[in-house]
């Protein structure tokens, strides 16, 4: 049963061959059984979850065929829902009970789709592995002793597996594919401004996305139906007729021009990993893609522009978080400056600190221009660059991650977990759609495989995913563990 | 030596717009703290701000009103500061590019004089909410019910010359966002609010000296106060030798003086950068021309016209002028009976004092334009006198009803009767004999005595005119 996909739950429930409650509640058991070898839950929400499956199953019966109604998925616990806490993975929000739900929230409900509960994840989404989480590291299901990716790894754990078929994550410079990479399954972080932000709790507002992770393309299409859409109260969201991302999953890629970024397959690159990706390529071109080496020459600007605008705007960002109004206050304050820095000393762990401290550096009176402005032509430069390859490719194709998963504690030095994003931050510097699947195994671990596109081209890339998928079952692949 | 008072003034002007710069909840004033903020206001988690275009378009009016350029392309930017009663940590404002730029005003000087001051900048922001800090016990109290109403920061040039230019620019620019309608400049709910830049110099140099930036100038009184003591303070400090330090001061009108609240060294470094939750904002010269078309007859336009129109004075016009409403007023009045000097007399006379004495606003006075032009009808047609006049308004005032019930009532009518007028004179005469014998004997001024007489007779209700001819044919007669 754990084997099902998310598109084949939808269609069976459809089908009425099984109820939302019987679903919800072997997903729900799974959890209990399961989750203690992962922590990638945060908070199960079991009793609002089988009330939701009721209803659905209402809506079923009446003859109702929206394609969630009834799906069980989990929520990012940067996303804010009402009356369950909203952690954001951090101390200071441990006591937060959101009064609103986000937009994605409220649209995957109205869609029907029966929230399990909220997963684990990186502190405010700052991290590559999940480890900077108040709730614990989360664990890969592929092998416990390493980790999940971040910064949305309790959703990569919880889907690679199969404690739910479907998740959402969010992505700022990388933190949806790297962990489906790690956990082997399909993400896609969606072109900026696709997914509504409001409710989904600032990191960098200018890079985060939320988008769906799930076994198969095809899946992440139908929760990306759901997802996106402008909504009036986010003012960068975009205003566009709505589509059906999984219109164009049986399109055949015969003339499809997908480009390889030489810099994407320099040093750095694992062999292996590299083997998988030409084996990859190979798939493709075997249903008629072209593929042509391209040159994104200022991809090597990516990381360090983006440890300047991604912290400058989180200093910022998390600013609100002060002790006064919600969230972690401190014993006692003795005055206001006790409050505040005890309150946020006590509330953030070490990377939000880290990078609190780096953003308020580059934006303060003198460094300004030299960093955060610096950093913003660099951002204008890297999308001009994709701007003239998409003149003469359709999608990139690269690796996800320069390394498979590696084990809990590895990276000790935060520089070497940043270039853990290597390869995912230039489509969030350039606000460009991207995903994640699942492309081959080493050594029992899975390796993922990036594509990248041009502005709101989402549904060719999942058409290309789906395609690949056709033709293997990377996708397919359970930990043995949780099959 | 002799000092130049150098003073710069940035105004803080909140928009009456329904609800807040950046979320739907209601700006109105006096709500039970709290209620009328939402999460967006609570700086929640998660919430993102979005735009009201009606601040927009009172910038917008604002900015044509002075003559400014309008920024096509204006950028919202975050001003970082932690304070319990700024909900995100940071205030959304607008720095490197403000939506309006480049603008003047015309003061009048006391000499009559008109001097242009120059309006470097005015752009948008949120307001923050209030810290109360009575009836908390060693807390604070914190109301966010203001958090995010919509502000517009009017900046001048540093070119006032003394704390009466400071009040009239900080008067002129009251009477005009009134006149827009874009404010409704009620100082004591802080609508309106003022921060003063101060400086001396010697008479003759053209180097600024270090300023003083004077905040909590909440009327037009105390912003004349706090600047004099401020120019006399670092008058002070210089001639004793010593040199003023670059600060923000606080103003205390209980003890009317300023005191320091910060130097620049403890001085925020504020981080501004473009906020990247709003998109910059576009005014399209279509949208200005709209605009354009919305701007109602400004106070100068106004008062020339009245001058114009109406033959009045132009310190007249000035006055009559001075608020949108009273203007309005004046001319509804000036209409209504058909005598603009009469009404202006009046309106600024009678009617004004009244409103003082009974502290209304003119909208709430007990007697409208069509009440007081009723009763200027009156005294055209020499039903009452211009002294009758007053008494029949102040029982108008009062609420005894409209002119022509209090006339009736009170049997105030002028008499202009001749025949009866001669009867009362007749009367008189013969009652005084000794005076009339004096009068004709040659001392003239006992024909004010006569005149006297006769209005008694008639409780002032003769027509004087008549009074004055028929008194002066029969004593002479």
């Amino acid at each position: 049963m754990s084997q099902e996909t998310l598109s084949g739950w939808a269609r069976k429930l459809r089908a009425r061959e099984i109820s939302s409650r019987e679903l919800t509640q072997l997903y729900l058991d799974r959890i209990e059984r399961l989750d203690p070898q992962l922590n990638s839950f945060i908070t199960v929400t079991a009793e609002s979850a089988l009330a939701q499956a009721d209803a659905a199953d209402a809506r079923l019966a009446d003859g109702e065929q929206t394609p969630l109604l009834g799906v069980p998925v989990a929520q990012k616990d940067i996303f804010c829902t009402e009356g369950v806490r909203t952690s954001c993975g951090s101390r200071m929000l441990d006591p937060f009970v959101s009064p609103y739900d986000a937009t994605v929230v409220e649209r995957m409900n109205a869609a029907g789709a029966v929230m399990l509960g909220k997963t684990n994840m990186d502190e405010f989404a700052m991290g590559s592995s999940n480890e900077t989480s108040f709730y614990g590291p989360v664990r890969n299901p592929w092998d416990t002793e390493r980790v999940p990716g971040g910064s949305s790894g309790g959703s990569a754990a919880a889907v690679g597996a199969r404690l739910v078929p479907g998740a959402t994550g969010t992505d700022t410079g990388g933190s949806i594919r790297q962990p489906a990479a790690f956990c082997g399954i399909t993400g896609l972080k969606p072109t900026y401004g696709r997914v509504s932000r409001y409710g989904m709790i600032a990191f960098a507002s200018s890079l985060d996305q939320g988008g769906p992770m799930a076994a198969t393309a095809e899946d992440c299409g139908l929760m990306l139906n759901a997802m996106a859409g402008f909504d009036q109260r986010d003012s960068t969201s975009v205003e566009r007729p709505a589509e059906d991302f999984t219109a164009g999953l049986d399109q055949d890629l015969k003339g499809l021009r997908i480009g390889l970024p030489k810099e994407f397959f320099a040093e750095g690159l694992d062999e292996k990993v590299r083997g998988v990706i030409d084996a990859a390529v190979d798939v493709l071109k075997g249903r008629g893609a072209e593929i042509r080496e391209v040159s994104l020459p200022n991809s090597h600007l990516s990381v360090p522009a983006y440890y300047v605008v991604a912290p400058a705007e989180c200093s910022s960002n998390l600013a609100r978080f002060d002790g006064v109004r919600y969230g972690h206050r401190c014993e006692n304050p003795e005055d206001l400056m006790d409050l505040y820095t005890r309150s946020r000393g006590e509330g953030f762990g070490d990377e939000v600190k880290r990078r609190i401290m780096v953003g308020t550096y580059v934006l303060s009176a003198g460094y300004y221009d030299a960093y955060y402005l610096k950093a913003q032509k660099v951002r204008r430069i890297i999308a001009d660059d994709f701007r003239s390859v998409f003149e003469d490719v359709d999608v990139l194709l690269a690796p996800t991650t320069p390394e498979l998963p590696f084990a809990l504690g590895a990276k000790a030095d935060p520089v070497s977990m940043y270039l853990s994003d290597i390869y995912t931050i230039a489509a969030n510097l350039a606000g460009l759609p991207a995903m994640s699947l699942p492309a081959g195994e080493i050594d029992g671990l899975p390796v993922g495989l990036q594509l990248i596109g041009n502005y709101f081209d989402e549904a060719r890339l999942l058409g290309v995913a789906h395609q690949y998928q056709q033709e293997t079952d990377w996708h397919t692949r359970v930990p043995a563990a949780f099959a | 030596m002799e000092w130049e008072t150098v003073i710069g003034l940035e105004i803080h002007a909140q928009l009456n717009t329904v609800s807040k710069i950046f979320s739907g909840a209601p700006t109105a004033y006096g709500a039970e703290p709290n209620r009328q903020a939402c999460a967006v206001d609570l700086g929640m988690p998660g919430v993102l701000p979005v735009l009201n275009q009606g601040a927009v378009e009172k910038a917008v009016m604002l900015g044509l009103a002075i003559d400014a350029e309008i920024t096509p392309r204006s950028v919202f930017a975050r001003k970082n500061y932690f304070y319990p009663d700024l909900p995100k940590g940071y205030q959304i404002s607008q720095y490197e590019l403000p939506i309006v730029a480049r603008g003047h005003l015309d003061i009048e000087l006391e000499d009559g004089t008109i001097k242009r001051i120059g309006v470097t900048r005015a752009h948008l922001e949120e307001d923050a909410g209030k810290s109360l800090h009575e009836g908390f016990e060693l807390m604070t109290g914190i109301d966010l019910n203001r958090a995010g109403t919509p502000l517009i920061e009017i900046v001048s040039e540093p070119e006032l010359r003394s704390a009466k230019e400071a009040v009239a620019y900080m008067k002129k620019l009251h009477s005009l966002v009134r006149y827009l309608d874009i404010c409704d400049g009620n100082m004591q709910e802080g609508s309106f609010r003022c921060d003063a830049n101060v400086s001396i110099r010697p008479k003759g140099q053209t180097e600024f000296g270090t300023r003083a930036e004077l905040k909590n100038l909440n009327s037009f009184r105390f912003v004349e106060r706090a600047i004099n003591h401020e120019i006399e303070r670092q008058i002070d400090v210089i001639e004793g030798g010593g040199s003023v330090v670059q600060e923000t001061r606080l103003y205390d009108p209980d003890r009317d003086e300023t005191r320091s609240m910060r130097t620049k060294e403890e001085a925020n470094d504020y981080r501004y950068f473009p906020d990247p939750d709003l998109l910059p904002v576009v005014v399209d010269t279509a949208f200005v021309n709209q605009m354009r078309e919305k701007l109602p007859e400004l106070p100068d336009a106004k008062r020339a016209r009245f001058v114009e129109q109406y033959g009045l004075s132009d310190y007249d016009a000035g006055v009559l002028t001075a608020a949108r409403e009273m203007g309005d007023f004046y001319e509804a009045v000036a209409a209504g009976c058909g005598a603009p000097k009469l009404a202006a007399n009046w309106v600024m006379g009678e009617f004004s004092a009244a409103l003082n004495r009974s502290e209304v606003e003119l909208a709430e006075a007990p007697v409208n334009a069509e009440g007081l032009a009723g009763l200027l009808a009156r005294i055209q047609d020499e039903t009452i006198s211009g002294k009758i006049a007053k008494e029949v308004f102040e029982a108008m005032w009062n609420g005894e009803g409209d002119a022509d019930t209090v006339i009736e009532a009170k049997g105030l009518k002028q008499i202009t009767d001749t025949g009866a007028i001669d009867a009362i004179i007749d009367e008189v005469m013969a009652n005084n004999p000794q005076q009339l014998e004096q009068y004709r004997g040659g001392k003239d001024k006992l024909f004010g005595f006569f005149v006297g007489q006769v209005m008694k007779a008639t409780q002032g209700k003769a027509n004087p005119a008549q009074v004055n001819e028929r008194l002066k044919a029969k004593l002479d007669g």
